[in-house]
C-alpha cells in the first residue's frame, strides 16, 4: 500500500479550507434572502449535495459498465466507493430538502419529481449495497453490482420523467411551486457566487472521499489476498 | 489457472487428451477436480490460459464445443416433476436432435428406463436417476464426455449398471474424462489415471504402464511425492 | 447421428431452445400447480387485505381499483420470479441449461416468456374475482392492453434481477428490494394507464402512459438480453 500521495494530501487540505471558505460565504457573504431568512441558507448546501450525488451517480453507472467491459476488478472497487459516497451525500440532499421544505411549505416531504426519484435513488443504492453483501465471489459480486447499477441507471431517468408527467396533471401538489424552479428564486450575483463557490466545494470533497474510499477498498482486498495465502 | 478472488484453485495445468482415450482424474477433496471439469465443460472460464475442447476453443466456441460434448454430474439435471420422456425430449430440442423420437426410444432402451418412461422423475431412485442422466447426456451422441463422481450415492446394483453404462459409452469411440473416488472401479474402466493434488497434476500414468503395482499403490506414491 | 458440423447453429435452433424453456416450464407447472397456485392464493388474500385497509367503497373503488390491482400484480409477480429461478438453480438445472448448445440469451428469453405467461394467467383469472367481489366491470379492452405491456416491462427486469437474485444468499428477500425502485415507472404507467381507461378519459391523456410502458418495455427488453450473460457466467 503506497504512502497517501502528495496529491491526496493537498485535496484534504483544499477540502477543509474550502469548506470553511464556504461557510464563511453561505453566512457572512450571502445577503439575507428576503422571505426566508436564514433558512434558506440550507439551500446552498442542499443543492451541492443533490449535484454530488448526481455525479457519484454517473461514475458508479459508468465505471460498472467499465467493470462489465474490462473485467478489472479496481473498477469495481471505484463503482462501490461512488455508490456508498453517492448514497451518504443523496441522504444529506434529501434531509436537508426536508428541512427547507417545512418552513418553507409548511409540510416535510413534497411527492414532487426531484425528491421523490432522489428517495427512489437511495433505494436502488441500498438494494445495490445489499446485493453486494449476499455474494462472496468477489468477481460475481463486482458482475452483479455492475448490471445492477447500469439498470437503474436507465430506470431512473424514465422515473423521474413518468413522475413529472404525474405531476402536470396533478397541478401544484404544494402551493408554491415544486422545489425544481431553481430560476426562479431570483439569485442575486452574491447569491449565484456562494452557490458556484459551494458546488465546487462540495465536489472537490467528493473527490477527496472518492480517492479516500477507493484506497480502502484496494487495503480490503490485499487483506484478503494475503489471508488466503498465509491459510494456504 | 483459474482462481476465485485471491484463492487460487488450479495452477498451471497441461492437459492434453487423445480421441478415443478414458481418462480418470483422481484426486483427494480440493484438489480441483470439480473446478478442472467444469471449466472444461465450458460452465467456467479458465481465469489465464487456454481450453480447446473437440478441436475448438474456449470460451470463443462454446457454442460449438456444448453441441460435442455430454455431461454428467453427481446431480442428475432432470426436472422432477416431468416425465423421463418429456426430459428427454426437452433436452433433445436443446440440443435440436435430429429424428428425436427415435433417438429417445434407442436411449430409454440404453439406459433401461423404456418401461418407466412415461413416470414422473420425482419417483425414480437416485440410480435410476442417473442412468437417465447419463441418456441425458448421450442423446446427441456428442464426441466428449465428462463425468464427475457419477457413482455418487449409488447403491450396489446401480453401480453394475453404471458401470455397464460407461463400458458402453466408452466402447464406441468417445472420448471421457471422468473423476472419482472410486478407486476400484476406475481401474478397470480407464485408460489413462491421473492423479490431481492442490491445483496441479502430479502424476499420469497409462493403465498399459501401471504394470505390476495396483492403481492404489500409484495413487498413494503420487501424493505423496 | 452427427449434428452439424459447423460451429454456429442456425437461428433456429435459437428459437428452437427459446420454444423448448418455455414448453418445459409450462409443462412443469401444469403437473405440480405449485407456482400458480401459490401466486393466484396470494394475490386473493392481498386483494383481501386490502378491502380492510383501504376502505373500498363504492365510491372510491374506481378510483382505487387500478392502484390496488397492480399493487397486487407487483408482490405476486415477485414469488413467480423467485420460484421459476429456483427451480433451476436447487437442482443444478442451471447447469443443464448453461450446456446447452444456445445463446445465453435464449436462456432469457425462455424464462422471460414462461414468466410472463404465468404473471399473465395470474393476472386474467384475478380479473374476474376482484369483478365479482367489487361489483366493478373490469373487462375493458384498454385495462387489458395495460396488463399486458406492464406485466412485460416486469418480467423482462423481473427475469434478470431474478437470476442474479437466486444466487446470493438472501435470495427470496433480495428480489423485491432490487425489482421494486426499478420497476416504478411501470407500475405508475401502468396505475395511471389503467385508470384511463376504466375511467373512459379521452386517448390524449393516456397515451404518455403508454408510450413510457411501450418505451420502458423496449429499452430494458434489450438491455436485459444484453446484459444476461453476464450475470449467468462465471
Amino acid at each position: 500500500m503506497q504512502p497517501q500521495p502528495k496529491v491526496l494530501t493537498v485535496l484534504i487540505i483544499l477540502s477543509i479550507v474550502l469548506f470553511f471558505g464556504a461557510l464563511g460565504m453561505v453566512f457572512l457573504y450571502a445577503p439575507l434572502e428576503a422571505v426566508m431568512n436564514y433558512v434558506q441558507k440550507i439551500f446552498y448546501f442542499h443543492i451541492s449535495n443533490a449535484w454530488v450525488g448526481m455525479l457519484g451517480f454517473i461514475v458508479a453507472a459508468v465505471t460498472g459498465t467499465v467493470y462489465l467491459v474490462t473485467k478489472d476488478l479496481k473498477w469495481d472497487i471505484v463503482e462501490l466507493a461512488a455508490v456508498e459516497i453517492s448514497l451518504v451525500f443523496f441522504f444529506i440532499a434529501i434531509v436537508s430538502g426536508s428541512i427547507w421544505a417545512k418552513p418553507s411549505w409548511g409540510t416535510w416531504w413534497t411527492w414532487d419529481a426531484r425528491l421523490t426519484t432522489a428517495a427512489i435513488l437511495e433505494m436502488i443504492y441500498l438494494a445495490c449495497l445489499l446485493l453486494r453483501q449476499g455474494i462472496e465471489d468477489p468477481e460475481r459480486r463486482a458482475r452483479f453490482s455492475a448490471v445492477y447499477t447500469l439498470v437503474g441507471a436507465l430506470s431512473v431517468p424514465i422515473t423521474f420523467l413518468s413522475i413529472r408527467i404525474w405531476q402536470t396533471i396533478h397541478p401544484a401538489v404544494i402551493g408554491a411551486g415544486s422545489s425544481g424552479a431553481l430560476g426562479s428564486f431570483g439569485m442575486t450575483p452574491p447569491m449565484l457566487n456562494t452557490m458556484f463557490f459551494c458546488l465546487i466545494t462540495f465536489s472537490v470533497i467528493f473527490v477527496t472521499l472518492l480517492w479516500y474510499r477507493i484506497r480502502l477498498g484496494q487495503l480490503a482486498e490485499q487483506v484478503a489476498q494475503l489471508k488466503i495465502e498465509t491459510l494456504q | 489457472m483459474k482462481r476465485f478472488g485471491p484463492k487460487i484453485v488450479l495452477r498451471g495445468l497441461d492437459f492434453e487428451v487423445h480421441p478415443g482415450e478414458f481418462v480418470a482424474l483422481l484426486g483427494p477433496n480440493g484438489a480441483g477436480k470439480t473446478t478442472f471439469l467444469r471449466i472444461l465443460a465450458s460452465l467456467w472460464s479458465s481465469t489465464l490460459g487456454d481450453v480447446c475442447v473437440a478441436g475448438y476453443r474456449l470460451p470463443a466456441q462454446a457454442v460449438a464445443v456444448r453441441a460435442r460434448l455430454g455431461v454428467v454430474t453427481h446431480l442428475p439435471l432432470l426436472y422432477g416433476d416431468l416425465t423421463a420422456e418429456e426430459n428427454l425430449r426437452f433436452y433433445g430440442r436443446m440440443y435440436d436432435v435430429p429424428n428425436l423420437g427415435s433417438r429417445m426410444d434407442e436411449v430409454l432402451e440404453m439406459v433401461g428406463l423404456a418401461p418407466r418412461r412415461r413416470d414422473l422423475v420425482r419417483t425414480f431412485s437416485r440410480g435410476m436417476q442417473q442412468r437417465l442422466a447419463i441418456g441425458r447426456a448421450i442423446l446427441h451422441d456428442p464426441e466428449v464426455m465428462l463425468f464427475d463422481e457419477p457413482y455418487t450415492g449409488l447403491d450396489q446394483e446401480a453401480c453394475d449398471m453404471l458401470d455397464r453404462l460407461l463400458r458402453d459409452v466408452a466402447g464406441r469411440g468417445r472420448t471421457v474424462v471422468m473423476t472419482s473416488h472410486d478407486l476400484a472401479r476406475v481401474e478397470e474402466l480407464a485408460t489413462r489415471f491421473d492423479v490431481l493434488s492442490r491445483g496441479a497434476i502430479v502424476a499420469s500414468t497409462r493403465r498399459e504402464d501401471l504394470g505390476k503395482s495396483n492403481l492404489l499403490d500409484f495413487y498413494r506414491k503420487a501424493l505423496a511425492g | 447421428m452427427q449434428i452439424s458440423s459447423t460451429a454456429h447453429r442456425p437461428p433456429s435452433a435459437f428459437l428452437k431452445a427459446i420454444g423448448a424453456i418455455v414448453w418445459k416450464d409450462l409443462a412443469a407447472e401444469l403437473r405440480s400447480r405449485e407456482l400458480l397456485s401459490a401466486m393466484l392464493v396470494f394475490a386473493l388474500l392481498v386483494i383481501l387485505i386490502f378491502n380492510f385497509a383501504i376502505e373500498l367503497q363504492p365510491g372510491l373503488r374506481s378510483t382505487v381499483t387500478p392502484g390496488v390491482l397492480w399493487v397486487t400484480f407487483a408482490f405476486a409477480g415477485t414469488l413467480g420470479l423467485n420460484r421459476s429461478m429456483a427451480v433451476e438453480k436447487d437442482r443444478g438445472c442451471l447447469d443443464g441449461l448453461l450446456l446447452a448448445p444456445v445463446d445465453r440469451s435464449a436462456i432469457y428469453f425462455g424464462k422471460a416468456l414462461s414468466n410472463l405467461a404465468f404473471m399473465l394467467i395470474v393476472e386474467i383469472t384475478v380479473l374476474p374475482i376482484y369483478s365479482v367481489l367489487y361489483n366493478i366491470n373490469l373487462f375493458n379492452v384498454g385495462l387489458l392492453l395495460v396488463i399486458l405491456l406492464g406485466s412485460v416491462g416486469y418480467t423482462a427486469v423481473g427475469t434478470l434481477l431474478s437470476s442474479m437474485a437466486v444466487q446470493t444468499r438472501t435470495r427470496d428477500v433480495l428480489l423485491p428490494i432490487l425489482l421494486f425502485p426499478v420497476i416504478l415507472p411501470v407500475l405508475l404507467a401502468a396505475v395511471k394507464a389503467s385508470s384511463g381507461f376504466l375511467g373512459q378519459l379521452p386517448m390524449s391523456e393516456i397515451w404518455p402512459w403508454l408510450n413510457i410502458l411501450m418505451a420502458y418495455d423496449v429499452i430494458f427488453t434489450a438491455v436485459a438480453f444484453m446484459v444476461y450473460d453476464y450475470v449467468l457466467e462465471e
